[in-house]
């Protein structure tokens, strides 16, 4: 019976942390909106009733619905993204949601799980050799599709998220000099913040003229050197283009606060320093459940979606705050395990993406809340406030967990 | 390795994560005094105020002592007997209940100010309960006690500060003080001083069991300091009392300096009634009063058409950009003809040459040279920016940079004006004349009149005017002892000086010469319109007077602006003489004169805005005043004790406690 095999064969770890985190997430929501008349936690409750019968449908749709139906669910859920330029329901300056009534969803927290599967299901084949520039280029285009619907909505921080896809390639076979581009970008990008441009770019040359003349024979080819600081060039200016003129002024403050170029606790810095006093109030312990004063004084904003976890520091201290990013690691890794244990390439690849989302919005999320990362709204998995996030994560974990239980089914 | 890269990328950001929280909660004690903790109770220490004093070091404003009862609601005992609570703080108990629910809203967890600024003697009753009453305590400040009951709009006043400013200013905390308008606001930071602070640990029972970590975190009070400002306490007085009745504004400068001597405005209200608990009743009452508005301050605020003094620089340019000399003469027919057959009417007739234009005030005299002026360059555009930078050279047209919180920029058109006016051109130096009478586009501040007459005096410069002499211990601001040169070479000045002479010996202001001080003066009136009964009428001119004295070695300029006064000589020149005589002399010789001038009354003619309003209740006049006596009570006009502009004295609390 299939009911059995789901039963006996679903990882029961993973499981049981997704139903702790939940819990968690739930009591600290409950917490941070004891106050608020407008019914955040009770509605809370009602999305997390809602993931039982999600959940069912999800273990008990067949095994090879997920391979099979892949690309039409990538379809679909890119027209959703689509529609929402003309339907779409317009929050704070975000034209991200679907309205029914009062009730909103929003398609993006979907379409992760959605761009896995594709993504999966285009690596699943066997003639796909990472290595060929054709079949580079058509998996990045998978990854991007999703990414160019979402940024002008404007939604940043979901966009951000896509970028965990490259670890996935890379796992697949992506040729590592992709990985080495990612950072020397990322540490391109802040740097040019942090610093004028054509002190990047003097570094830059620096740097390459070391390798030139320092390096081994066969790294010697001055064109190459001088494509690549082009290219710098190129990108560092693009860069303070895009800064200046493409961002938003609240999105420029964000890096700015976090790059200590601008001080300013009461206005834009407000967020992140609340938080960071909320959670340095905690101690080793915490205020106890209930306890916190910066939770209840409302110092913080958005406390119980994007800086729920600041309830956490401060009301169970270090000890709470550990047990949260251990259970998230754990989770993440089990995960990792499960996946290189698949049978198929097709649910190994959808297990690693399900890894990489999940890990880019628990460290975005974090970061972002002890004030390492610029504020960009991630919601924290399971424990954020969010009737669609909370189904989307569901929706990617348990499609895996299915998967993982079909395996011995799979021959 | 591919199999590794994401689990170690995992491993070292949660640790990363772990690292930073640990510091964050666990190294940098920081956060934890920042935090608006319940195990850490914060007292503060506030300093005292600094004091004023005025030039001769007279002591203006002082302080008392004062006590904000606080309240922190989550630890007031339940049965607390509300009925004996209300008889010692002498509230009602709805009253309580009130204070109680507001400020559970603002939090049941941190402290609020309960009841605030009581003197020395309401608190005494109930100092020696506190302790009975968990969830109370004191905070004591200081609050202002102002030694004498003029000069309320040149102090200003210290209130609570408000929502927008603890949010834009971290330094304060919900009940703290912060000066609101005057010096208090301009010198707040210098006065205040910085507050003192002790961290004190709590049990979990709320109990204090000593300063937090040995005190490490606490801070010491920094004393406010004591200023000095530039006005002259008996001048500023006498301005205010000469000023009984009127409506306006007096500005007094010394011209070498830049240094404000005077700065009245009518009508006024003793400052002390804006101190302690009667203060926001007694504020709503002068704030509400749109038509004498007691909070305007006139001197520097009211814009008008200068008028006739404006003519001096009209002369000024004019000989500057060598267009007329001492000898070029108008004929003036009681005015003259000028472009398409307008004719600009002067009450003169005859040869005009400067200096009798001056004293004569010609309008056709200035009129002429203003248009030759304007002539001399082929583009009027160009012309009038020429004209334009003259005349801001003396602070025109610009807020000065003086140090007082509020003031307007006046008008000085430049080509720009014109433009926007007529934007497809055609203008000429006749179509905009009128500037040269001050009239037109030109706007101007009484303190900007005065500023143009210490320039005047000074023959080119002036020094940035400036309220405040001498901060304990410190220089004042740089920017109050730099020169500001005017574009008008120096050689101009004396015979336009002399001009100004002579309108007290032959010209406008002859009735009001004082025996052995050689004053230069110019009249000048300015129309004003105003909606009555939602028809604009036209009202009687105000009333302008500009001088400075003696004219060799000048130590005074003042103007005077007196709302719907009338012709420059009658109310305003008399003011202008007095204040000079009193200034340069300390006394006054010609009483006739003072106790006209004190019992002039422009009530009736205000009456016509539509009655006086609640503040003139409020108004006062320095109680100590030996002028008192000489006062004939006004007849009181019959629209002022129409029911509906009355306000019954009693409203308004002036009693000061302590």
């Amino acid at each position: 019976m299939k009911n059995q095999s789901v039963k006996n064969n679903i990882d029961w770890i993973s499981v049981f942390i997704y139903i702790t985190l939940v819990t968690l997430g739930w009591l600290n929501i409950y917490s941070s909106s004891l106050l608020s008349t407008d019914g955040t936690y009770q509605k809370q409750l009602i999305f997390i009733c809602c993931t039982i019968p999600l959940i069912f449908v999800v273990l008990f749709v067949d095994g090879k619905f997920y391979e099979k139906y892949a690309s039409i669910i990538f379809g679909v859920s890119l027209l959703s993204l689509a529609g929402l330029f003309l339907f779409g329901k317009t929050i704070a300056g975000q034209r991200c949601w679907y309205a029914i009534g009062s009730f909103t969803l929003q398609p993006s927290e979907f379409a992760k799980a959605a761009t896995s599967l594709a993504l999966a299901k285009y690596l699943s084949d066997t003639q796909i050799n990472l290595k060929e520039t054709n079949r580079q280029i058509q998996a990045l285009a998978i990854m991007l599709l999703p990414v160019i619907l979402i940024l002008p909505q404007p939604d940043p921080g979901s966009a951000l998220i896509y970028s965990a896809f490259i670890l996935v390639l890379y796992r697949e076979g992506l040729p590592s000099w992709y990985v080495w581009t990612a950072f020397i970008t990322i540490v391109l990008f802040v740097l040019t913040l942090v610093l004028e441009p054509y002190a990047v770019i003097a570094m830059a040359f620096v740097v390459l003229a070391i390798i030139h003349f320092k390096g081994r024979v066969v790294d010697r080819n001055i064109i190459l050197s001088g494509i690549l600081l082009v290219l710098i060039s190129g990108f560092v200016f693009s860069v303070d283009y895009v800064f200046d003129n493409v961002f938003k002024q609240h999105h420029r403050d964000r890096f700015n606060i976090l790059l200590g170029k601008t001080v300013d606790m009461k206005g834009i810095g407000y967020n992140t320093n609340q938080s960071e006093i909320a959670i340095g109030s905690g101690g080793w312990l915490g205020k106890g459940f209930l306890e916190g004063t910066q939770t209840k004084g409302g110092f913080v904003p958005e406390q119980h979606t994007d800086y729920i976890f600041t309830t956490v520091g401060e009301e169970w201290g270090f000890a709470g705050s550990l047990v949260v990013i251990l259970l998230f690691t754990g989770l993440l890794l089990r995960i990792i395990y499960l996946a290189e244990r698949q049978k198929t390439k097709f649910s190994r690849v959808y297990g690693y993406c399900v890894a990489a989302i999940l890990f880019i919005h628990f460290f975005v999320n974090i970061a972002m809340v002890i004030g390492i990362f610029p504020t960009i709204g991630v919601p924290l998995p399971f424990f954020s406030y969010g009737g669609s996030g909370l189904w989307g994560f569901t929706i990617l974990l348990f499609i895996f967990l299915k998967m993982d239980a079909n395996k011995v089914n799979e021959w | 390795m591919r199999k590794v890269l994401l689990p170690t990328i995992i491993i070292i950001a949660a640790s990363l994560l772990v690292i930073r929280i640990f510091y964050l909660q666990i190294i940098d004690d920081s956060f934890k005094l920042k935090s608006e903790n319940n195990a850490i109770k914060k007292v503060y220490d506030y300093p005292e105020r600094g004091y004023i004093y005025d030039r001769n070091g007279k002591l203006l404003v002082a302080n008392q002592p004062s006590y904000d009862i606080m309240v922190i609601p989550r630890e007031v005992k339940k049965d607390l007997n509300i009925a004996e609570f209300c008889a010692l703080l002498n509230i009602t108990p709805e009253d309580y209940h009130k204070r109680m629910e507001k400020a559970k809203v603002y939090s049941p967890r941190l402290p609020s100010v309960f009841l605030s600024q009581l003197n020395k003697n309401e608190f005494a009753a109930f100092q020696e309960k506190i302790r009975k009453y968990d969830g109370f305590y004191f905070q004591k400040r200081s609050l202002r006690d102002y030694e004498v009951d003029y000069g309320a709009n040149i102090f200003g006043s210290i209130t609570q500060v408000n929502e927008s400013q603890i949010a834009k200013n971290p330094y304060y905390n919900s009940g703290d003080l912060i000066g609101r308008q005057g010096v208090e606001e301009s010198y707040e930071e210098i006065l205040r001083g910085i507050k003192g602070v002790k961290y004190i640990q709590k049990d979990k029972y709320n109990r204090e069991i000593g300063s937090y970590k040995e005190g490490r975190y606490d801070t010491i009070a920094v004393a406010g300091e004591d200023i000095n400002l530039t006005i002259d306490a008996e001048l500023q007085k006498y301005g205010e009392e000469l000023m009984i009745n009127k409506r306006g504004g007096i500005v007094a400068i010394e011209p070498k300096t830049g240094e404000i001597l005077a700065l009245v405005t009518a009508p006024s209200y003793d400052p002390g009634i804006l101190v302690g608990r009667q203060r926001s009743k007694n504020y709503t009452l002068l704030y509400n009063d749109s038509i004498a508005k007691p909070l305007y301050d006139r001197g520097l605020l009211a814009e008008y058409p200068p008028g006739s003094p404006f003519k001096i620089l009209t002369g000024l340019v004019a000989l500057q950009e060598g267009v007329v000399n001492e000898q070029t003469t108008f004929m003036c027919h009681h005015g003259f003809s000028y472009g398409g057959g307008r004719f600009m009417k002067c009450h003169g007739f005859g040869p005009h040459q400067l200096h009798n234009g001056i004293y004569n005030s010609c309008n056709t005299y200035f009129g002429q040279a203003y248009m030759l002026t304007i002539n001399k360059y082929k583009d009027p555009g160009h012309a009038v920016d020429i004209w334009s930078s003259h005349v801001k050279s003396f602070g025109l047209g610009q807020f000065m940079g003086y140090d007082l919180p509020t003031g307007r920029r006046g008008n000085i058109p430049t080509s720009k004006t014109y433009k926007r006016i007529y934007p497809n051109g055609g203008w000429r130096s006749s179509t905009i004349v009128s500037n040269a009478i001050g009239q037109g586009e030109v706007l101007m501040t009484p303190i900007q009149l005065a500023n143009m007459m210490a320039t005047v005096a000074n023959q080119g410069y002036y020094y940035t005017p400036h309220i405040i002499k001498k901060i304990e211990g410190e220089k004042i601001d740089e920017k109050f002892t730099t020169k500001h040169v005017t574009t008008i070479d120096q050689k101009y000045f004396p015979p336009v000086i002399s001009g100004l002479f002579d309108v007290y010996n032959k010209g406008t202001a002859y009735a009001l010469r004082v025996e052995g001080i050689d004053i230069c003066g110019k009249t000048g009136t300015a129309e004003n319109y105003a909606k009555i009964n939602g028809k604009r009428e036209k009202l009687k001119d105000h009333s302008i007077f500009v001088a400075f004295a003696p004219k060799d070695n000048p130590k005074i300029a003042i103007a005077v602006m007196i709302e719907n006064g009338g012709f420059g000589a009658t109310v305003a020149g008399p003011i202008a003489s007095l204040m000079i005589e009193k200034y340069l002399r300390k006394k006054i010789t010609r009483t006739d004169l003072e106790i006209r001038v004190l019992n002039k009354s422009l009530v009736s003619e205000y009456a016509k805005l539509g009655g006086m309003n609640a503040a003139s209740a409020i108004e006062s006049v320095p109680k100590d005043s030996v002028l008192q006596a000489k006062i004939v009570k006004p007849k009181v006009p019959a629209a002022v004790t129409a029911p509906k502009t009355e306000v019954k004295k009693t409203a308004v609390d002036t009693t000061k406690k302590n």
